[in-house]
């Protein structure tokens, strides 16, 4: 090293070259003396300006329907209840009538309560991972704090539930393969055997 | 009246900037000079291995991304060669790729980031951690490509990785390790020549060889010492005998070594991850087996046996110790965390020192109290 001091130097002159950098005039010059200038201001205003976020950005977990809302792909079999790590999700189900046999919507059983905490929620994706039905999804939405403890944030069945459409627009690639995985498992249409006779 | 002689007794933390954490050091000083230290630990305790124990071995995945916050994938890691272990899994070449990708991508995070808040704490606020936190938060962006989170990713599992990364990932992965070294020069430029930094870094916190090695100190705090033990080339676990990669040593084992070796291993993870982007093959990225475990956790039950799984964790010595009883859920859960065992040492480094020193002493053994405590 020459002398005392200009390590301390050269450490300030790359201090200043980002400092440079976070201008657009501070840009200009630095292209202007043949050095390579990139965008230095990385940070975001956030809540003005969102941060765009991976396609599998996961956070919390959304029951599918297909339809309409009575529609859900839930059967209340409970495994994803039995498999969350923290515990988090409470399900009241399967429904059933007054003589207690499984009531059935659309050929399935249905839950009559599911609600999922979601200050307990850890965004692991164990449930989604776990259900054979495909009926539970992650949701990318992520502004769901709140002053109190209890009552918002602990999601009931009416407010998990959305669309595929909405699992379509917002993780296409996922919800694709989700849909092809269905249509595979649903029985075809039998033809009518033996053809009747004209 | 003269105070000579007098001690003073100083209570740095819990809640205290410096101590990365809830964590606690009972520091007992004569003038400014510390005479005695005792660790208090144990402030964010979360029962972390009895819950392993309540649940299914995939259950503990997500919890695993809670110990060593900066690390999730190396901890995923740990925890899904000590289950193939225990029931005789193996993993699928692209999984492996995959896994080590993400293990070195999580070396290079770790390291960045701590070398900035060693900065932090010798008192340039600022400027070298943000550095840092620039060049963190791209790998972050693919962590959350690939696995969905930033931090908690919870994507390694027993046979491979969750799911495939996604298309386009790689190019954008191999883009940001070979910017890498820029980043690296720049960060070398900015810090390893500064005489301040020389200053207040050489010969503070010495740990010898001896010591180091009888407190099982593991990791680049045991190599800053000059001891040559690396459990990626001791075990040679995963694919890691497949790749070049050299493992730089310290000499003199004191805070500056221990922030330079960081710099020089994240050399080598650059060049680890160059080659194992290079090399990656196609197919799937989990085994049969490990997918139909993911799938049904309960189905995955191990014969009566023990497995000790270990990797070359940013830290350290990462080890997880299972015991089954043929049950879908572990009989004996442990975690062997290697910021707890790594902070054995703190008193020892620090006597003799000033208490401004015995901040940074602390800031380069590098702990993350989720670990420590569990
Ligand atoms: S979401 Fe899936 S796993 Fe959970 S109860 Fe419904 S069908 Fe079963
Ligand atoms: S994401 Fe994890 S913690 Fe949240 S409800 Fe699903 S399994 Fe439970």
């Amino acid at each position: 090293m020459a002398f005392i001091g200009a390590g301390v130097l050269r450490g300030m002159g790359v201090t200043f070259r980002t400092f440079l950098e976070t201008y657009p005039w501070g840009r200009v010059l630095l292209r202007g003396l043949r050095q390579p200038a990139v965008e230095g201001l990385v940070t975001i205003e956030y809540p003005d300006v969102k941060q765009k976020h991976a396609e599998r950005f996961r956070y919390f977990p959304f029951l599918v329907y297909d339809g309409t809302p009575d529609n859900l792909r839930c059967v209340s079999c409970k495994i994803c209840e039995q498999e969350c790590p923290p515990q988090c999700i409470y399900i009241t189900g399967p429904a059933k009538d007054e003589q207690g046999r499984p009531q059935k919507a659309n050929g399935r059983t249905f839950p009559v309560e599911f609600k999922i905490d979601v200050s307990i929620c850890m965004s692991c994706r164990i449930c989604v991972d776990v259900c054979p039905f495909d009926a539970i999804e992650m949701d990318n939405q992520y502004e769901l704090s709140s002053s109190e403890r209890f009552g918002s944030l602990i999601l009931n069945k009416q407010e998990l539930l959305k669309p595929n459409e909405y699992f379509q627009r917002i993780k296409p690639t996922e919800a694709s393969e989700v849909d092809a995985r269905l249509a595979a498992k649903r029985p075809k249409p039998q033809p009518v055997f033996p053809p009747k006779a004209p | 009246m003269s105070t000579a002689g007098e001690l003073l007794e100083v209570s740095l933390g819990p809640q205290h900037p410096s101590t990365h954490g809830v964590f606690r050091m009972n520091a007992v000083l004569d003038g400014e000079t510390i005479v005695k230290l005792k660790p208090v630990m144990g402030y964010l305790h979360r029962n972390h291995e009895q819950i392993g124990e309540g649940i299914t071995y995939i259950g503990s995945f997500p919890f695993t991304d809670r110990l060593d916050y900066f690390s999730a994938m190396s901890n995923n890691f740990g925890l899904a060669i000590a289950i193939e272990k225990l029931g005789g899994i193996t993993a699928s070449e692209r999984g492996e790729y995959l896994r080590i990708i993400m293990a070195e991508l999580t070396r290079l995070v770790n390291h960045t980031a701590v070398t900035g808040f060693l900065l932090n704490d010798m008192g340039a606020f600022g400027t070298p951690l943000l550095y840092a936190f620039r060049e963190r938060e791209k790998i972050l962006d693919l962590f959350e490509a690939a696995s969905g989170s930033r931090m908690m990713c919870n994507y390694v599992r027993p046979g491979g990785v969750r799911q495939d990364v996604p298309e386009d990932w790689l190019k954008q992965a191999k883009e940001i390790v070979d910017h890498y070294p820029h980043f690296l020069d720049e960060f070398e430029k900015l810090l390893t020549e500064n005489e301040i930094i020389r200053q207040r870094a050489q010969n503070v916190g010495v740990l010898s060889k001896e010591l180091a090695v009888n407190a099982s100190i593991t990791g680049p705090m045991l190599r800053a010492s000059g001891v040559d033990y690396d459990i990626r080339k001791v075990d040679g676990y995963s694919l890691y005998p497949r790749f070049s990669f050299r493992v730089p040593l310290g000499s003199v084992g004191d805070v500056y070594d221990r922030y330079y070796i960081r710099i020089l291993e994240m050399r080598q993870s650059v060049k680890i991850l160059q080659q194992a982007l290079k090399d990656i093959p196609e197919g799937p990225a989990i085994s049969p087996k490990g997918a139909a475990m993911g799938k049904a956790p309960r189905t995955f039950r191990p014969a009566k046996n023990e497995a000790y799984g270990r990797i070359e964790a940013p830290k350290g010595e990462l080890g997880f110790y299972l015991v089954s009883d043929g049950s879908p859920q572990p009989y004996r859960y442990h975690v062997r965390a290697p910021s707890f065992v790594n902070l054995t040492v703190l008193e020892d480094l620090c006597i003799g020192h000033k208490v401004a020193d015995a901040i940074i002493i602390l800031g380069s053994i590098d702990i993350v109290l989720g670990e420590v405590d569990r």
